[in-house]
Parts: C-alpha cells; structure tokens; sequence
C-alpha cells in the first residue's frame, strides 16, 4: 500500500495514527448521527436515517401490494401479475412444499416477511439509500423473535406442552441411553440457538456485503491517484465494487428466501410433531 | 509465567479464518452432492434445491457467527 500512497499528490484522508493510511471501512459505517431527537421517558429517542429507510421501504411494500390488487382480475396483467407471481412463489414454493395441506394458512405471514425482508436487503444498493437496513442487527432480531414466538406457542397450542418438547428433546428411534447427550443438544439447538443464528444469518450477509462495497469504493477512491498503479488499482477496485454491487443483489434475494424458508420450516416442525 | 510466543494486530481476521473452514468443507459437500442428486434425479430439482440452499443456511450460520465477533468483541 506504501508503494502506492508514495505516488499519491496529497492526502485524502486524514488519519492520525497512520498519516495518508488507508482507511480500511469498519463497523463505524454502520451508525448514523441522529437527525431528530428528543427526549421520551428519560431515554433518547430519535430519528436517523436507518428509521427513514425503514419507513420508507414498509410504505413502499404495502403501496405497491395494495396497487397490484387494488381491482383484481381474473386474467391479472401489469402489477397484478408481478404480484400474483409473488404471490404463488410463496405459496407454491415455501408454504405448501414445506408446511404441506396447512400452509396456506401462514402464506400471509411468510409472505409479508418474504417481501419485506427482501426491500429491506434491496435498499443496499439502491443510489442514495445505499443501506442495508437489515444490516442494523436490531431489525432481524425483532424479525427473529417475531418468528420465535409464533412457532413455539404454536407448537405447544398444537401438540400440547409435553407433547411439544417431548417431540422436540427426544426423538424416536434413538438408543435410549443416547438421550443423555442428545436431549440437552436438542435443546440448546431449538431453544436457544435457533432464534439467534435465524437472526445473524441474516445480520451478517448484509453486513459482510455491504462492508465489502464499501471498502472497494473507498479503495477506488483512495487509489485515485495520476500514476500507473494507482489507476490500475482504482479501475480494479471499481470493478470488484460494480461486480460486488450484482452480486449481492443476488445474496439478498437469497437471504430473504432463505430466512422465510426457515420460518416455514419452524413452523412446519411445530405443527407435526418429528417422526 | 514466562512468554513463549505472541501474537497482536488483527487476531479477529485469523479467527474468523479458523471459523470459515469448517462450513466451507460444509458448503463444499452440500451443493457437491446436491449437484450430484439433481444429475441423478433431474425431476425432483425442486425439492433438491430447496434442502440444499436449507443446508447451506444452516452450515453458513457458523462462518457467520465467525466473522460478527471480532467486531463485538474486538478490542
């Protein structure tokens, strides 16, 4: 990196335990000042830009779902037929091959967190949004928890609360003297672990991906300078972030598909106990 | 206790190292033998896929969990 910032006419940045260093982008760019605040019962309460995009993007789901079926037809066209393809891609395809007869009971439910996790992840690499919002670890956590407790209490509403967690914690045809190391597994596993990595699964890809963009165009930026390795180094490194760029609009796609697929798989397993 | 040997800088970034090998050993045999099943079975594509991007979810989480802790923890 030296031999390249030697070439460099000035500094771009400011750094002062590493002067002209690269400022490699860290967890840092993930809070933002808050625009408004105000004090509510003692704590700070206010509003930056993740709330904004949050709002945004929940008024832009519902506007467009309820302009697709504002007037349904019986042969859709326009956005009626992109959201009726929505529509059955949810039911056709995680409700009932995962949940099976019962599943279209919860097609709303997987698919408002389908569509709404997936404009949540899309607003990364939307020009001037450019934030993930699902990125702010608060977001998933409150989409995890709502998954959590729908399927537990389902589950024991369903097969009764011994019925529920004798399912869960030993499952049949084991040896029995197996259950002594496999019914406390079982239990960190479902109880407590689940909720969490449901959560930072979706945390951390549009948490990786978006430090990934940001550190290629901080690097092409920084790169920038009127010398030979430093325009091949800055065309590389803008190159990565447009690849970058398509490839996590890949991810985030994959990402909501992926948390709604194991909602419905949790729901699935609380709904039919294990055989 | 004497000090034998010492590591500093970045140690976050080798233990996310260490924690991306198991799940990549993971990944690498889910979509293999998904791969592998849809050859053998292309009818049943769909639901191949579906249990194979369900493993990857599942295996993904670990590498995952990896790379958030050194920013948590990290000094």
């Amino acid at each position: 990196m030296s031999l390249v910032a030697a070439g460099s006419l000035e500094c771009k940045f400011e750094n002062a335990a590493n002067p002209c260093g690269f400022p490699a982008a860290g967890s840092e760019i993930f809070f933002f000042d808050d625009l408004v605040s105000w004090n509510f019962l003692g704590t700070t309460v206010g509003i930056n830009k993740v709330t904004i995009l949050v709002a945004i993007a929940v008024v832009a789901v519902l506007a467009f779902f309820l302009y697709a079926f504002r007037k349904p037809q019986m042969v859709p066209k326009g956005a009626q037929n992109l959201g009726e393809t929505g529509y059955l891609f949810i039911r056709d395809g995680i409700a009932r091959d995962v949940i099976g007869k019962e599943g279209d009971k919860f097609v709303p439910f997987l698919f408002s967190f389908f569509f709404l996790v997936w404009t949540f992840n899309v607003l990364g690499i939307i020009p001037f949004a450019q934030f993930p919002v699902t990125s702010v670890f608060a977001i998933p956590v409150a989409f995890a928890l709502i998954v959590y407790f729908t399927w537990v209490p389902l589950g024991i509403y369903r097969q009764g609360f011994g019925g529920f967690f004798k399912g869960m914690l030993f499952p049949p045809g084991v040896p029995k003297p197996m259950y002594i190391l496999l019914s406390p597994i079982e239990f960190i596993s479902n109880i407590i672990v689940r909720p969490f990595t449901h959560a930072v699964r979706l945390f951390a890809n549009m948490f990786a991906g978006h430090l990934l963009i940001a550190t290629f165009s901080l690097a092409a930026y920084y790169l920038l300078t009127l010398t030979v390795v430093g325009l091949l180094g800055s065309v590389a490194s803008f190159t990565m972030a447009v690849a970058l760029t398509a490839f996590e609009l890949l991810i985030q796609a994959l990402q909501a598909y992926i948390f709604t697929l194991l909602t419905a798989v949790y729901i699935s397993g609380a709904l039919h106990a294990e055989h | 206790m004497s000090l034998l040997a010492e590591l500093s800088g970045s140690i976050g970034s080798v233990g996310y190292g260490l924690a991306a090998i198991g799940p990549g050993v993971g990944i690498g045999i889910i979509f293999g033998q998904g791969v592998q099943a849809i050859a053998r079975q292309p009818e049943a594509y769909g639901v191949i896929r579906q249990n194979m991007l369900l493993g990857f979810a599942l295996a993904e989480a670990l590498a995952l969990i990896g790379f958030v802790v050194p920013f948590v923890y990290g000094t």
